[in-house]
């Protein structure tokens, strides 16, 4: 049984010899959506050019902006820049249509490091983790539920969740981390 | 578990990630109306259910999200070739040629 987890509050979660896993502060979330053309006033607008190759990331001035698909882009930023985020877009809709939808939301973040990291998070996500270099993040499936994986280091990741999916997770990561620290 | 390369990211993933849509190049009438039930029951239900290579579409659901086709040999479940979706339908004799050179065994 998955037990409620408050995640409003963001604080270490697991912690044991070989991983801790942390459940991160609320960020504001945006899913972009737009075509090839207006790619380059988007890019304007919002100051940092959109990555164009699936995986990649682009970040500036706390702005992390993530390319999913070949016309999806998600945008992380810090609570108090969504409002220049959707007025820097809005102004340019007419000549550039596209759609951003704020998902802030939709998803939680929680964070692992530790010396097994890796081995935490092959317990639930099918790919070969070796393939996905620092500094880049895929959209891929943990455990039955659709995540993005980032790897901000070598032994350090991001899972995104859907807030809904986050406990199922939340408690297999808690389970892992105990059992890591066993071996 | 299979894995599939998908054009769209370029890279090869575990089947996990991916969702089997049916048979692939099977175009929609342009007017429906115009159509017999039985011409519409055909178009709708009735497949080739092929043994051997098939051509079929998949989506990458758990990624990028886009739909692709792919011929995949339904006895041996080996992906010929995967390619994207407003791709021109490959040459079969073509893959079978390639893939015999690969690996002749098979």
């Amino acid at each position: 049984m998955t037990a409620h987890v408050d995640l409003n509050m963001a604080r270490t979660l697991a912690k044991s010899s070989a991983v801790s896993v942390e459940l991160l502060p609320l960020v504001a979330r945006f899913s972009l959506r737009a075509g090839t053309s207006e790619q380059a006033a988007l890019s304007k607008a919002l100051g940092l050019a959109l990555p164009t190759k699936i995986g990649q990331c682009a970040r500036k001035n706390k702005l992390e902006v993530l390319c999913l698909g070949p016309d999806e882009w998600s945008i992380l930023a810090p609570e108090d820049q969504a409002v220049k985020i959707t007025d820097a877009c809005e102004a340019i809709y007419a000549k550039a249509p596209h759609s951003l939808t704020e998902v802030s939301d939709r998803e939680i973040a929680v964070q692992i490091t530790g010396v097994k990291a890796t081995d935490l998070m092959t317990i639930g996500c099918p790919r070969d983790l070796d393939l996905l270099p620092v500094g880049e993040a895929r959209r891929t499936i943990f455990d039955g539920v659709s995540a993005v994986l980032w790897r901000d280091g070598a032994d350090e990741y991001r899972l995104d969740l859907w807030r809904s999916f986050a406990p199922h997770v939340i408690s297999l990561l808690e389970t892992g981390c105990t059992e890591l620290a066993a071996e | 578990m299979l894995l599939v390369h998908c054009p769209y990211c370029d890279e090869t993933l575990p089947e996990l990630e991916f969702t089997y849509g049916g048979e692939a190049h099977i175009a929609r009438p342009e007017n429906p109306a115009d159509k017999t039930d039985d011409e519409w029951r055909d178009f709708l239900f009735i497949r080739t259910n092929v043994k051997g290579p098939h051509f079929e579409r998949w989506r990458h659901a758990h990624g990028c999200g886009r739909f692709f086709n792919a011929v995949r040999d339904t006895v041996s479940d080996r992906f010929l070739t995967t390619y994207k979706a407003d791709a021109p339908r490959p040459d079969l004799a073509v893959l079978l040629a390639d893939a015999s050179m690969k690996e002749p065994s098979k």
